[in-house]
């Protein structure tokens, strides 16, 4: 393994939970490449290869029509995650590109207060440098939740 | 004016008020599981596609008491309650499986895919000492069975041998609506679930309250999905707990709404990728959204391409699973799933229309626990429960307190 790579993927991984963490929600479409697919999913979904998705978007415009809809149109109570977020498994693939599965938990925090441990599963990305500018992008996150449950409602990203 | 066993009494105005103690009160709750869920109402327990093969079966419930559902040897569909005759554990731990028997893990008693005991572990003791008395009957405590009705490809179940068949408590008119959206053998896409946090009948209200949904969700709104202003029908059947409403996907372009000043119509507001909502009449009729619901558990859903079944799981009085199972047609082009499959963000926990619809609920359940004997007002549309063109209405959530109060004596 790269440690170049590895230290790449960690450094993606960290701003990308930090920028939904921080509300930055804007600047969330810019980690995926313009195709990207970004399918939120069940493990149990994910396992009987079953292709619906609690979010499934198929390329960036969706990501940045799902963030104005978030800010304009959708009706949900203020609230904010914090990610806590693994150390990606990495396998190396053709031309620099990279798989990674990654843990994550995430704890929504309601404008009340009420803290609960919101989601928790793996991210199954494919990485890759974009070339529109060099920098690295997924070209697929699959975010595959270990439970079937969603609580009220999945307003901001995972 | 009438009482219940717990002394709580209906308003006088009849069914266009509703006190809010029904979404809070434990005991109106124990007896709604009695009286609605394991009584004479008929509840969804799942797809007939979801059990394919003989010997299969999936859980289920009828409100709070689990089931079985199978596909027995012969291919008869059977559910039966999901709890051993012997010290009542759960038969089924998993969600799906497909074995000719069921052992119960506890003792190793075991079923058939009927639910009949067929077996208990050493009941006649070892070496002549031990078992059960040759006069004890444990089958008199066997799992309960359900009557089992399948309707295009649904699967009911009931426990009351006195609930109507399951055609006549739907009605003609569901039905047609049910058979219009199964039209044919469907394919699973995928299922997830939401926890609403209120009571069941908040939930079930709000799919049977046509008069929120263009005023609720922006999306119904500014892309002209369902407003109110678009032909349509509202459809409810003699006992009020069945219904379907229909809106066209033609609109006029008119802009009430927009000179009303309502919040969901955004002009501002447009889609950068609008293939999100590229659909096809797939059903020929130009009818863009259909939800059918039948009390107490059940709904259907056509939302463009969008297809879906909803189950509504009681889960105690403030709070609500609810399952969706997504499907499509299994003659369906790999374009049209990907169809379905990106119209799909409209549905679900994240669903730009569903999302609201998990939290509006439990909107009501908040505001209304601390004014039990205060009353929610259900008049739109008037006092009536019966089919109309008009959705400026309630009279779908009239009839579902209509049918919920013949069936709870109240």
């Amino acid at each position: 393994m790269l440690p170049e790579l590895q230290q790449a993927i960690l450094d993606l991984n960290a701003r990308y939970a930090q920028t939904i963490d921080d509300g930055r929600l804007e600047d969330w479409p810019a980690f995926f490449t313009e195709t990207a697919r970004y399918v939120v999913t069940t493990a149990e979904n994910f396992e009987r290869g079953l292709p619906l998705g609690i979010i499934y978007a198929t390329s960036r415009a969706m990501l940045r029509d799902r963030v104005r809809s978030l800010r304009e149109a959708n009706v949900y109570e203020a609230q904010r995650y914090r990610h806590i977020v693994g150390l990606p498994l990495i396998e190396l693939g053709a031309e620099g590109t990279a798989r990674a599965t990654t843990s994550f938990l995430v704890v929504r925090v309601m404008h009340t207060g009420e803290t609960s441990m919101f989601a928790c599963g793996c991210y199954r990305d494919h990485i890759v440098n974009d070339a529109s500018d060099g920098a690295l992008r997924f070209a697929e996150r699959i975010v595959v939740l270990d439970s079937r449950q969603v609580d009220t409602l999945l307003a901001l990203p995972l | 004016m009438n009482f219940s066993r717990s002394g709580r009494q209906w308003p006088v105005e009849g069914n266009t008020r509703v006190p809010y103690w029904v979404y809070s009160d434990g005991e109106i709750y124990a007896q709604e599981q009695e009286r609605i869920f394991r009584g004479p109402s008929w509840s969804f327990l799942c797809l007939e596609a979801e059990l394919a093969k003989p010997n299969s079966w999936r859980t289920s419930s009828l409100g709070e008491m689990p089931v079985v559902v199978a596909r027995d040897d012969g291919g008869e569909l059977r559910a039966f309650e999901n709890r051993c005759a012997h010290r009542g554990a759960l038969l089924c731990l998993k969600d799906r499986g497909e074995d000719r028997k069921i052992v119960c893990v506890y003792h190793n008693w075991t079923y058939d895919l009927q639910g009949n005991l067929t077996g208990i572990a050493f009941r006649r003791g070892l070496g002549g000492q031990g078992g059960l008395p040759e006069d004890c009957r444990p089958e008199t405590q066997a799992p309960r069975k359900l009557r089992v009705a399948t309707l295009a490809g649904l699967v009911f179940g009931t426990l009351s041998a006195t609930a109507p068949p399951l055609e006549t408590y739907l009605g003609d008119a569901i039905i047609q609506r049910i058979r219009r959206v199964m039209r044919a053998p469907i394919r699973v896409l995928g299922t997830y679930s939401q926890i609403v946090p209120s009571n069941w009948k908040l939930y079930l209200e709000n799919v049977k309250d046509t008069y929120h949904a263009s005023l609720l969700h922006t999306f119904f709104t500014t892309f002209r999905l369902a407003r109110l202003t678009q032909k349509g029908a509202l459809i409810i059947n003699d006992s009020g707990g069945g219904h379907a409403s229909l809106t066209m996907a033609a609109d006029s372009g008119g802009r009430e709404y927009e000179q009303a000043g309502m919040r969901t119509a955004q002009e501002g507001l447009k889609l950068e990728a609008p293939e999100l909502l590229q659909s096809v009449d797939e059903f020929g009729d130009g009818c863009g959204v259909q939800i059918v619901a039948v009390f107490p558990s059940f709904v259907l859903q056509q939302i463009r391409n969008s297809l879906a079944v909803r189950r509504i799981v009681p889960q105690g009085a403030g709070r609500t699973e609810l399952i969706w199972t997504a499907f499509g047609f299994a003659d369906d082009s790999p374009q049209m799933t990907e169809m379905r499959l990106r119209q799909a963000n409209l549905i679900g926990p994240a669903g730009y229309v569903s999302m609201e619809d998990g939290a509006a609920p439990g909107f009501v359940q908040r505001a209304a626990l601390a004014a039990p004997e205060l009353l929610s007002v259900v008049e739109m549309g008037g006092s009536g429960i019966s089919s109309s063109e008009s959705k400026v209405s309630e009279a779908a959530v009239r009839g579902m307190w209509h049918a919920w109060r013949e069936q709870m004596g109240i």
